[in-house]
């Protein structure tokens, strides 16, 4: 059976965001295994400069929606971002390039979008997958379930797919960059009604500078074993000792100590990260399910039959408030070598 | 306001998974809770009942089992509850989806609130897949939000921040946590619950678009390095992080 697979890429202030590389390596990966062609997407402003970052990965063509045209074709001004309208454009173009499999980031943007495609497309949907599989030409993945504690093997039953790729877990490998075909789509092809901007983003409230553990490939997590707000210094410092982002457990989130959108864990954010280190957690099992994917996991604690020990790689018994001190110095002594 | 909540039975977050079959989890000792995404939409539509008046109908798709969702909603003190009634038990998100937005088309709702995920299997797709199948808006992951005259201003989390938008009635809302404190059921709306009639209806849809073939557990790690000394063995650790490991 043959595919032609459209990779729909986040572009956000000026260039390609890490997961439009992770999409268009992977989705290039699924269309040279099953023998499918393969058209990029993106809508953005600015995007024909960086164009040829995508080339590296893999990408042949990309179609261009220009973020203000697609703006003009609605009575509401000067949006960043409208799930309904976006589903649309991304669902017209797979249409009129007769796409059958569609890939995207799981990305806030992706989760959010993907349902609604499928569902206009007639598609099945593989959300926030961490393996995909093209046996036989047949295009089947992998997702955690049960917050990470069991995995499932899931096909689609019939020949359009829409896939959402969990962030951070397909690595880019660039590949022999070819020449790649820009095209700008005329907005005015998309069919798009007033109906179709029935939400609009008018404003993005940054959090913080600080990196996001959803984004982040290394992380840093404390947990009730720092005792208390004002010892969450000690996380911060070896956390940019080593460029990582500060994330939490439940019980530290509850207490007020830091905000949610720190928390690891079931009820919070799920990260894979190359490397994740819980300080003064005890591992609880809604915490496991939130990280246990991530490729190295190092634990500190002075409990030395504290649950985390059992699905760490590597780990200190011993008091916090000497042991991590003294990794962001020796962090900070190796990594100027 | 007319408000439809759709909740759902999960098992508690504290269970350790076994699979059964290959396919399913092993349903022996497995306490099942109402997913606690939903509490928070339970909780937001009692407040806009609140301010402005109303009612409220929680609805849950699945077997006789899940009437326990609607009656945890009860207690938390919704007006109505309706099971949609199924003998399937291995349906996927367009499935639910389909069943839910043919109950809730007749029904001429201002506001229809989900948790925005169910922790059992994580799909993260029925708000956004229902308000498609309704032809209306939808907005997830919501930590505030602000109804008026219609008019819908909710704050979405996004990575890095939160997305201020814009929309109006009706209108599908996925909850996130934070958005609200559930509050705890009182004795009296306990009691009462045992006896509340739950309307059930008939399920109008199967045909799943997505099927699982297999589940396993994810592969077991090795036992790692556990250093005992404290401090003392900080050197010896990121010596092995740099060189073994190669993540820094």
């Amino acid at each position: 059976m043959s595919n032609k697979i459209l990779a729909y890429t986040e572009f956000k202030d000026g260039k390609f965001k890490n997961s439009a590389f992770e999409v268009v390596a992977e989705a290039n990966k699924i269309a040279q295994e099953t023998n499918s062609e393969l058209v990029v997407l993106a809508i953005g402003t600015g995007i024909e400069n960086e164009a040829n970052s995508l080339a590296d990965y893999g990408a042949k063509k990309l179609l261009i929606i220009d973020l203000d045209e697609l703006n003009s074709k609605s009575s509401q001004s000067n949006f960043k971002y409208s799930a309904s309208a976006f589903s649309k454009v991304i669902s017209e173009t797979a249409k009129s390039e007769n796409a059958n499999v569609i890939v995207m980031s799981a990305t806030s943007l992706g989760k959010d979008i993907a349902g609604r495609i499928a569902v206009k497309n007639d598609s099945s949907v593989f959300n926030d997958c961490t393996d995909i599989k093209t046996e036989g030409g047949i295009i089947t993945a992998v997702r955690p379930v049960y917050a990470g504690k069991s995995l499932i093997s899931i096909k689609a039953n019939s020949d359009k797919i829409v896939i959402t790729l969990r962030p951070n877990v397909f690595k880019p490998h660039k590949t022999e960059a070819g020449s790649l075909q820009t095209e700008k789509t005329d907005v005015s092809t998309l069919n798009l009604t007033e109906a179709d901007f029935s939400s609009v983003v008018k404003e993005i409230v940054i959090s913080s500078e600080k990196l996001d553990v959803a984004e982040a490939d290394r992380i840093v997590s404390g947990g009730r074993g720092l005792r208390g707000p004002e010892h969450f210094n000690l996380i911060e410092n070896l956390a940019a000792s080593i460029g990582a982002a500060t994330g939490a457990s439940r019980a530290v989130v509850d207490a007020g100590w830091r905000p949610h959108s720190e928390q690891v864990g079931q009820t919070g954010k799920t990260v894979s990260p190359s490397l994740y280190i819980a300080c003064g957690i005890s591992g609880a099992i809604q915490h496991l399910a939130g990280m246990s994917s991530s490729k190295c996991i190092v634990a500190i604690n002075k409990d030395k039959d504290a649950p985390i020990f059992q699905i760490a790689n590597y780990g200190i018994v011993g008091d916090v408030f000497e042991i991590i001190p003294a990794m962001t110095d020796e962090f900070k002594k190796v990594l100027s070598n | 306001m007319k408000i439809i909540v759709c909740v759902s039975l999960v098992p508690d977050s504290t269970t350790k998974v076994k699979v059964a079959d290959s396919k399913k989890i092993d349903d022996s000792g497995v306490s099942y809770i109402l997913n606690p995404y939903d509490e928070f939409a339970i909780e937001e539509a009692l407040k806009l009942k609140e301010k402005t008046g109303g009612d409220i109908t929680a609805v849950s798709f699945g077997t006789d089992k899940s009437k326990d969702a609607i009656k945890k909603s009860f207690q938390m003190g919704v007006d109505k509850g309706v099971l949609i009634k199924t003998d399937l038990t291995d349906y996927d998100s367009f499935t639910a989806a389909k069943n839910l937005a043919d109950y809730i088309q007749t029904q001429n709702a201002d506001l229809i609130l989900f948790g925005k995920q169910s922790i059992d299997f994580d799909g993260l797709l029925l708000p956004s897949m229902v308000s498609e199948l309704l032809n209306i808006p939808c907005i997830s992951v919501v930590v505030k939000l602000d109804i008026a005259d219609g008019k819908v201003i909710a704050e979405r989390e996004v990575e890095g921040g939160k997305e201020i938008i814009e929309s109006k009635l009706p209108i599908v809302i996925g909850a996130q946590k934070g958005l609200n404190e559930p509050r705890y059921p009182n004795l009296k709306s306990i009691m009462a619950a045992k006896s509340r009639p739950i309307e059930e209806i008939a399920a109008t849809y199967s045909g799943n678009k997505v099927e699982i073939m297999e589940m396993s557990l994810p592969p077991a790690k090795a036992s790692g390095k556990i250093f005992l000394n404290g401090k003392d063995d900080v050197t010896e650790l990121v010596k092995l992080l740099r060189e073994e490991a190669k993540v820094i």
